[in-house]
């Protein structure tokens, strides 16, 4: 059966994305062991806390390499929230932590004199280009936020949707089969479900 | 731009809400999951959750209840009351929560709050201040006092040096609550607010006094990020309850910027 993995590491949150999907009706199932990638179609990598502790979480659990073979060799659909999508970038400033280096750019903290950090709340996310994440949501959308650092990807198409804190950041990224928003999709109500939803309805058509 | 929160905070008993005056008498309202699940509809923008009996009768936290909202809600989803150490936050978040709230025991183990920091970044962990006023003195230069175990022991902290040192300890947002307007429906404490707000750089959630859309307006009207509102909503001591969408459409009149209520409907199939 077609389903969605979850990487279930520790101080993720995988129970609330696992909540989230059983709410729109997509199968899932937990990854976290090498084996877990051989069960899944395409993969959700959730993300709180920091992007180096989250790199600690996954060298541990030995995911490194699977997940960056699944993704970037098999070219399986990936879905990064919050941190997974900082550790999809060569680097972060938060903790000078190196990350997995699938696109080029880097994680950057945002200016303490500009905002408050670590931004927290809903903000509004401009479409910066036509994207399939989008379907049937407007731009203008609202979703929930909680981050202190944010991506600076050195490609800008990559950039998909952006949000304003203290300046333009990055909101959506999408390059081919890796997507990854900034927000939290599982906590950002009907909007969020929605493009959670539409992931699983491109993913399965891959 | 980041919009201006409106909040529901729950006292929850046995998994029922209830709703204090000035931290005494509590009234058994509905089960926690059903007033959050109807909260979600109508558009609250977070939910803290505060199991009060965890934290005074020294008993771990409902975490049934806490799993419950969290398949019920999309929405972030705060935890507080009897959490005392990573493994009570591990044990919290795994159950769903995005964030752990600590009050008492963050004043009596500061150390707390970095632990919680470290492992889960600052992003996770509110402190949450009961402030009450009184007289200013050489401990209390502010005339703003900390309180714990619910407001019933007074601890010769002053509220400003608090929420710094909490901040520099790894606090990601304060929720501060005034003892004196706390269940009294007459407004926030706004001058406490904006003190408070002029010395940290995290958000800061207003807590305390919500009666009115105008209360609301002139908390969110400060540099404050959030307003808890939850007797508004649901308390049946108040002459009338408001609606999320009502609130929210007396906020925009008054020019401040908030969530407007979703169009898109759950996409379930």
């Amino acid at each position: 059966m077609w389903k969605i993995g979850i990487i279930d590491y520790r101080a993720g949150n995988s129970e609330s994305v696992a909540a989230a999907l059983a709410a729109i009706n997509v199968p899932f199932e937990m990854v976290n062991s090498p084996e877990g990638f051989a069960a899944v179609d395409a993969i959700v990598m959730p993300g709180v806390g920091s992007a180096g502790a989250t790199m600690d979480s996954l060298s541990e659990l030995g995911l490194i390499a699977p997940m960056t073979e699944f993704v970037m060799q098999r070219r399986r659909p990936y879905l990064g929230i919050c941190v997974g999508l900082q550790v999809v970038f060569a680097r972060s400033e938060e903790g000078d932590a190196t990350c997995l280096g699938w696109l080029p750019g880097t994680v950057r903290r945002f200016c303490e004199t500009a905002v408050r950090v670590p931004q927290i709340g809903w903000n509004e996310v401009r479409k910066a280009r036509d994207h399939p994440i989008f379907e049937g949501i407007e731009s203008g959308c609202y979703v929930y936020f909680v981050n202190s650092y944010h991506a600076l990807p050195e490609e800008d198409d990559v950039v998909v949707g952006t949000a304003d804190y203290g300046g333009r950041s990055t909101a959506i990224i999408g390059k081919d089969n890796v997507w990854a928003t900034q927000f939290h999709v599982e906590k950002s109500g009907p909007v969020g479900l929605r493009m959670l939803k539409n992931f699983a309805i491109e993913s399965a058509k891959c | 731009m980041l919009t201006k929160r409106i909040i529901a905070c729950l006292d929850v008993v046995d998994g029922m809400v209830t709703k204090a005056r000035k931290f005494q008498n509590n009234i058994e309202i509905r089960p926690a999951v059903d007033v959050i699940s109807d909260l979600y509809e109508d558009g609250i923008d977070e939910v803290i959750f505060y199991d009060i009996k965890a934290s005074t009768e020294r008993r771990t936290i409902d975490l049934d209840t806490v799993r419950k909202v969290a398949r019920r809600i999309f929405v972030p989803f705060t935890v507080g009351g009897g959490i005392r150490d990573l493994s009570d936050m591990i044990a919290v978040l795994g159950a769903g929560a995005e964030k752990i709230s600590i009050d008492s025991m963050a004043v009596r183990n500061p150390e707390i709050i970095s632990h919680g920091a470290r492992e889960f970044g600052r992003q996770c962990m509110v402190v949450s201040m009961q402030v009450k006023r009184v007289n200013r003195s050489a401990a209390i230069p502010t005339g703003f006092e900390i309180a714990i175990d619910g407001a019933r022991t007074f601890t010769g902290t002053d509220a400003l040096d608090w929420a710094k040192r909490a901040v520099d300890l790894g606090a990601g947002e304060l929720c501060v609550n005034s003892i004196d307007r706390d269940g009294t429906h007459a407004g926030f404490d706004i001058e406490l607010m904006n003190m408070i707000c002029d010395s940290v750089n995290v958000p800061v959630i207003a807590s305390g006094g919500a009666g009115t859309t105008r209360h609301v307006a002139e908390v969110l009207k400060t540099e404050a990020s959030a307003a808890i509102v939850s007797s508004m909503l649901y308390s049946p001591r108040l002459p009338r309850n408001f609606s999320c969408a009502e609130i929210k459409n007396f906020l925009v009149k008054e020019g401040i910027h908030v969530r407007p209520d979703s169009e898109i409907s759950p996409p379930m199939n």
